[in-house]
């Protein structure tokens, strides 16, 4: 059993020291593209952290029983297992918002994080850390996902999780929505400022000049 | 990575041992919900409906029980603008207009024009909505038609006189948000309180810039948004013509 100290390395350092987004730079296509309001930003956090920590943790179990050779494969297997039964809860009990997510949550499947923390962790890792590094790492991504969804929300549409903050000029108060900051692309900005931010305050992520 | 993982049969055996466990909890959750989830999805059909209606504020927290208190589903065949059976009568399925029976030669019909779509079913589901006293009050008409993306599904509800708009709703379109989006905001959903749809027996509803709220015939167009407001005009063009739902509003089936 890992120390207290080690776990908690696994579950808060992929927050801002190794975040998966801002560090590693993956899963930036769902990143661009759920963003544009933040409820949506939520669920497709919460969903992707669930499926990261269970498929960690569940690689992680039966890691000594995966031939290498199939190993890609199986952890596919399970993944894509993982992300179908989120995607059938969220439509059974949140109906409304899996419509808006569609097929961005089946895309969990492809999101390079999954992928990238079962192959490099939960394959040598034990369960229980490699769970805990399943959820750090969807948190991760949730920081990023949270910040910018909020970004755009309110300075797109003016409000906050729909909460009207900023009236808007079309519903007869004084701000003019943002056009730029709908569309997904915008992403691609506020992203790219959030990692100069991260490493302004860390600056060990920078990499080395070649 | 010791040796004996790499033995075929050890191979074979793990990945089909992967397998069926993934599938029988796949399967698992795809049964075990799927009543909660076809609820939501007809639950979501009814708001729908209900929001056309005028009648989401008084339904509140008990859409179903409103819902079939106040609104009949009814089947028009769009050619003679008349009342028919239910063409799935007895099927567990309901019948749905925009499903397989839209793309069967023998149940739909060929569209010309530019409204988005190239075939449409002969029957159409029409809601009626009844007041307290058992008359019509509102008839539910679906719609749908290409925007500026993809198609656009709505609703339009008129009032008993078969002429006069209370709610234009689209709940599914893929417009950008922000521009052509706005066809969900309220305030201009607002707009077509009111308005007429048709002069003397002629479609004279116009989507068009600078209507102002006097014309009883034009509803102002969506800022930047001309493509997703000519779609607008285009579906209601084709809906409310001879090969829409135009014989069956100058028959007005619902007052016999």
């Amino acid at each position: 059993m890992a120390d207290i100290k080690e776990m908690k390395k696994a579950l808060f350092e992929p927050i801002l020291g190794s975040n998966p987004i801002a560090l590693h730079v993956l899963g930036i296509c769902s990143a661009l593209a759920i963003t544009t309001k933040l409820e949506t930003a939520l669920v497709m956090s919460l969903a992707l952290t669930v499926v990261t920590a269970f498929s960690n943790l569940f690689i992680s179990l039966i890691r000594n029983q995966i031939p290498s050779s199939v190993r890609i494969i199986i952890q596919m297997t399970i993944i894509a297992s993982l992300v179908i039964v989120v995607d059938q809860v969220l439509k059974a009990y949140s109906y409304e918002i899996s419509k808006q997510l569609s097929v961005f949550v089946g895309l969990i499947i492809t999101n390079c994080i999954v992928m990238g923390r079962a192959e490099a962790y939960a394959m040598k890792s034990p369960p229980m850390m490699s769970f805990l590094d399943g959820i750090g790492n969807g948190l991760g991504y949730s920081f990023v996902l949270i910040v910018i969804g909020t970004i755009k929300e309110l300075f797109g549409f003016g409000t906050i999780l729909g909460f009207e903050i900023l009236p808007l000029v079309t519903n007869g108060g004084w701000y003019q929505g943002n056009g730029l900051l709908i569309l997904p692309f915008s992403s691609f900005f506020l992203i790219g400022g959030l990692i100069w931010f991260i490493r302004t305050i860390r600056p060990e992520q920078v990499e080395p000049k070649e | 990575m010791s040796a004996k993982k790499e033995t075929l049969g050890k191979t074979v055996g793990v990945v089909l041992a992967v397998c069926l466990v993934c599938s029988i909890i796949v399967s698992g959750a795809a049964v075990g919900l799927r009543s909660l989830q076809n609820d939501n999805a007809a639950l979501d059909k009814m708001s729908n409906i209900l929001t056309a209606a005028g009648l989401a504020d008084q339904a509140a927290g008990d859409i179903a029980g409103t819902y079939n208190q106040l609104v009949e589903e009814k089947f028009v065949d769009l050619a003679t603008g008349e009342y028919v059976a239910n063409p799935n009568e007895g099927m567990t399925k309901p019948y749905n207009m925009y499903g397989k029976v839209s793309k069967t030669k023998d149940t739909s019909t060929k569209v010309e024009g530019n409204v988005g779509f190239s075939r449409r079913a002969n029957i159409a589901n029409i809601y009626h909505i009844k007041n307290a006293s058992g008359e019509v009050s509102r008839v539910i008409l679906p719609i749908h038609g290409s925007g500026l993306w993809d198609l656009m599904y709505g609703f339009l509800a008129l009032d008993a006189d078969g002429n006069t708009v209370r709610e234009l709703i689209y709940y599914q379109h893929k417009e950008t948000p922000g521009l052509g989006g706005e066809v969900q905001n309220p305030a201009w959903q607002a707009l077509w309180n009111g308005k007429k749809l048709f002069n003397n027996g002629e479609v004279a509803i116009q989507v068009k810039k600078q209507a102002g709220t006097q014309n009883p015939y034009a509803v102002d167009a969506l800022s930047g948004a001309t493509l997703t407001s000519n779609g607008v005009q285009n579906t209601l063009s084709y809906w409310l013509g001879d090969n829409g739902f135009g014989p069956y509003l100058q028959r007005q089936s619902w007052k016999s």
